[in-house]
C-alpha cells in the first residue's frame, strides 16, 4: 500500500518569546522543526507501509532548507521525500497550499492513503487536509485517533469528536488527518540515520509539477492578511492572602459573588 | 508575481521590521540594511511597521476574481444533533445578526438533517430571518461527503456573500472542503468578525502562533467570504418567540452511493459535560503529584457542574485520557471559569485556555507563568487547597 504523508516546517514553539519593549514576537534564532502533529502522521504512514509492504513518501512545501527536516523523516522509516520549493509558492494560504500539494501528489503517482497532521502549530487552521482531499476529489476524515482496519480500497477508522468518537468507513484512496492519540512516534534507528544521511531529497518547482502559477502562492490565495497585532492581556491578577483556610474561603466568596454559572447551577 | 524589496536608500537600520515579521524572515546585513530572507510569505506585516517607507510591496492584482456584487446575504451553518441545534449555531446567529444588520441584509441559517421542525423555530427565535432546511433520513448524522455536496448546491443556487461555521470538529472539516470546491477564501477560528464600514467587506480576526499574535484577514476578490468561528466566543441572543422568519425547503439532490459511511457514533463522556461546552473547567497538572489525586479535580468539577481538564504533561504520563487535554495539542476552551490546579502554564497550555473569562491559578511556585493570566491566584499546595475549596463550595452549593 502506498502512503503519502504531508508535513510542514514550523518554528519550534517552545521558544516563542515576547519582546517587552516593542511588544512583538522574538523570532530570531528559532530553530525550525517538523510540525509536531505531522510526526504522528509520519509514524502512522511508516506503520502502514510496514504492515502492507508498500511505500511511504513524505511531501512538503517550503523553503529549500526544509530538505534537512525531510531527511529526519527518512531516519524514522520514510522511503522517499519530495519538497515543493519555488518562489511562486510563497505567501500561500490554505487554498493555494492545498492546490500545490495536490499537484505535487499527482506528480508522485499512485497512492492509497494520504495522511496529514491534525493542524499546524503556527497557523492552527486544520484546513489543508480537507482542502487537499477536495482538490484530489477523494474522501477525507479529520481528527483520526485510530485506524481499525485498512486493506485494498478500504479503511475503517475512529474520528475523535467533542464528546467521544465516530467509526467511519471510507473507500480508498482517501485523506485522513490524525491526532496525537493515534500513536507514539519512534526514535530514529542507527540504520535509519545512516540512510537519511545519504538520502537524496527531490525538489520540484511549479513547472516540474505542472502547476498553474496563478493558483499558487500569494497569487492563488483568496485571503489576505491586512493587519497583525499583539493582543493586550490586561489581566489584573489578585492574589489571595492569609492562611490556606482563609484563602479558600476568600476565593469561594469571590467566585460565588460573580453571579455566573456556579450560581445558575444552583438555581436549576 | 507579487514582490517585496527593501529600498536601501530609505532603510535606516532601525530593526522595526525584524520585530514585526511573524515569520522571522528579516535580517540586518552588515551594513545595517534590512534583508528579506527566503521564508518571507509576503504577508506585508513589515510594510506597515516601517516608519520610513523603505519597503516596497507590490501586491498582485487578481484577474480571475468573480463579480462580487452578485453575492448577497449572511449565512450560518446550524449544526444539529438528533434534531436539536448545537449551542454554536446560536452563537453564530448572534454574531451573524450584527453582521446582517450592519450590511443591511438577511441572516439565513442553513440546517441539514432529519426531522427539523422544532429546530427551525428555535433558530428563528434566536435571530434567523430565514432557515434553509434540507431533510432526509440519510442526513440524520453529519457526513462530510453528503453535507458538502448539499451545501455546495445551496451556495451555487443562492450566492451568499458570507458563510460562517463553527470551529468545531464538523465545521473545521466541512468549511475547508466547501471552500476548496468553490475556490474561495476561508479564515479559521475567528474570534472577532466585523463589516468594514467603508467597503462592506468582512474583517476576520483570528489568533495565530498560539494566541501570541492576532491577524485580521480579508477575502477581497472571491465570494462567498467564509470563516469558522471559535466556540464560546460570540454571544447568543435571548430567544424571542415573537420573532418571525421564513422557512425555505430548497430543491436539492440528495447524494447517494457515498464513499464515506459513518458506522457508529460513540459517546465516551457520559457523566460530565464535554470540555468544549463546559462553562466551568477544573484542570489538573503535574503538580497534582499522582494520578490518584485527580479524584479531587473530579470532585470539585462535579460540585461546580463543570468538566475536567488536564495539562499535556499529565496526559503524556498516562494519568488521564487525551480527550481531557487542554492546550495547543489538545482542546481549545473558553469557559466562564477555568481552574488551573498545579499547572505551571506553559505557553502551549495558555494558548488553549487564556480566553477563559475568569482564570483561577493554584500553584506552589509564585513565579509560575500561569499567574500572569490568572484573575485570582493562590500560592500554595494544591493538595491542601483543593479539599478546602471543595468544602467551601459544598457548604454553599450542597
Amino acid at each position: 500500500m502506498n502512503v503519502i504523508v504531508c508535513v510542514k516546517q514550523v518554528p519550534g514553539t517552545n521558544e516563542v518569546k515576547m519582546n517587552k519593549e516593542t511588544n512583538t514576537i522574538i523570532r530570531e534564532g528559532i530553530e525550525a522543526i517538523i510540525n509536531p502533529f505531522d510526526t504522528y502522521a509520519v509514524e502512522e504512514g511508516v506503520r502502514i507501509k510496514e504492515q502492507t509492504s508498500g511505500k511511504a513518501t513524505v511531501i512538503s512545501m517550503g523553503i529549500p532548507s526544509v530538505v534537512d527536516l525531510l531527511k529526519e523523516t527518512i531516519a524514522v522509516g520514510i522511503d522517499d521525500a519530495v519538497l515543493l520549493s519555488d518562489r511562486a509558492f510563497a505567501g500561500a494560504d490554505s487554498l493555494a497550499t492545498s492546490y500545490a500539494l495536490s499537484m505535487g501528489i499527482k506528480h508522485i503517482g499512485e497512492y492509497d492513503l494520504i495522511i496529514c497532521g491534525k493542524q499546524a502549530m503556527d497557523g492552527d487552521t486544520a484546513q489543508v487536509g480537507p482542502g487537499l482531499a477536495e482538490k484530489l476529489n477523494i474522501p477525507h476524515t479529520t481528527y483520526v485517533r485510530k485506524i481499525e482496519e485498512i486493506r485494498e480500497g478500504y479503511i475503517r477508522c475512529q474520528r475523535m469528536t467533542e464528546d467521544g468518537y465516530e467509526v467511519i468507513e471510507m473507500l480508498l484512496p482517501a485523506v485522513i488527518t490524525v491526532v496525537k492519540e493515534i500513536n507514539e512516534p519512534r526514535l530514529p534507528s542507527l540504520k535509519g540515520m545512516m540512510r537519511s544521511k545519504k538520502a537524496q531529497i527531490t525538489v520540484w518547482t511549479t513547472d516540474d509539477i505542472g502547476a498553474d502559477k496563478s493558483l499558487c502562492g500569494l497569487k492563488g490565495s483568496p485571503t489576505q492578511v491586512v493587519k497583525t497585532f499583539v493582543p493586550i492581556h490586561d489581566v489584573k491578577s489578585e492574589m489571595m492572602e492569609g492562611t490556606p483556610e482563609e484563602q479558600a474561603s476568600k476565593l469561594a466568596k469571590k467566585l460565588l459573588s460573580m453571579q455566573f454559572a456556579i450560581c445558575q447551577e444552583e438555581e436549576s | 508575481m507579487a514582490s517585496i524589496k527593501i529600498i536601501n536608500e530609505k532603510c535606516v537600520g532601525c530593526r522595526l521590521c525584524i520585530g514585526a515579521c511573524p515569520f522571522g524572515a528579516m535580517e540586518m546585513s552588515n551594513d545595517r540594511k534590512a534583508v528579506i530572507l527566503d521564508n518571507c510569505t509576503l504577508c506585508g506585516a513589515c510594510v506597515s511597521a516601517c516608519k520610513f517607507e523603505a519597503i516596497d510591496f507590490q501586491k498582485e492584482e487578481v484577474s480571475n476574481s468573480v463579480d462580487i456584487s452578485l453575492y448577497e446575504g449572511i449565512w450560518i451553518f446550524a449544526e444539529q444533533k438528533h434534531g436539536e441545534p448545537e449551542s454554536i449555531a446560536y452563537e453564530l446567529l448572534g454574531v451573524g445578526r450584527t453582521l446582517a444588520d450592519d450590511r443591511n441584509t438577511t441572516l439565513t441559517a442553513v440546517l441539514i438533517g432529519n426531522r427539523l421542525d422544532d429546530a427551525c423555530k428555535k433558530l428563528i427565535m434566536q435571530g434567523a430571518d430565514r432557515v434553509m432546511v434540507v431533510e432526509d433520513e440519510s442526513l440524520d448524522h453529519y457526513n462530510d461527503e453528503s453535507y458538502t455536496d448539499i451545501f455546495v448546491q445551496l451556495i451555487r443556487e443562492n450566492n451568499p456573500e458570507v458563510i460562517l461555521m463553527g470551529a468545531t470538529t464538523y465545521g473545521r472539516s466541512l468549511a475547508p472542503r466547501i471552500a476548496s470546491r468553490i475556490n474561495t477564501g476561508l479564515t479559521a477560528d475567528c474570534t472577532k468578525l466585523e463589516i468594514d464600514p467603508e467597503d462592506g467587506k468582512l474583517l476576520q480576526t483570528r489568533p495565530a502562533f498560539g494566541g501570541n499574535l492576532m491577524a485580521t484577514i480579508i477575502c477581497p476578490n472571491h465570494r462567498p467570504q467564509m470563516a469558522t468561528v471559535r466556540h464560546k466566543v460570540m454571544k447568543e441572543l435571548e430567544p424571542d418567540d415573537k420573532r418571525t422568519g421564513e422557512i425555505i425547503r430548497p430543491e436539492v439532490t440528495i447524494p447517494k452511493d457515498l464513499k464515506i459511511k459513518v458506522k457508529d457514533v460513540v459517546s465516551t463522556i457520559c457523566e460530565m459535560v464535554p470540555l468544549t461546552e463546559a462553562d466551568i473547567i477544573v484542570s489538573g497538572g503535574r503538580g497534582m503529584g499522582d494520578p490518584k489525586n485527580f479524584a479531587l479535580i473530579n470532585e470539585l468539577a462535579e460540585i461546580l457542574g463543570g468538566a475536567v481538564g488536564a495539562s499535556r504533561a499529565t496526559v503524556d504520563a498516562g494519568w488521564i485520557e487525551y480527550s481531557h487535554q487542554v492546550g495547543q495539542t489538545g482542546q481549545t476552551v473558553g469557559p466562564q471559569v477555568y481552574f488551573a490546579c498545579g499547572i505551571s502554564g506553559a505557553i502551549q497550555h495558555l494558548a488553549g485556555m487564556s480566553s477563559s473569562d475568569t482564570i483561577i491559578a493554584i500553584n506552589k511556585n509564585p513565579d509560575a507563568p500561569i499567574f500572569k493570566v490568572a484573575t485570582f491566584g493562590i500560592v500554595g499546595d494544591v493538595m491542601e487547597m483543593l479539599p478546602l475549596l471543595i468544602k467551601e463550595f459544598k457548604a454553599v452549593l450542597g
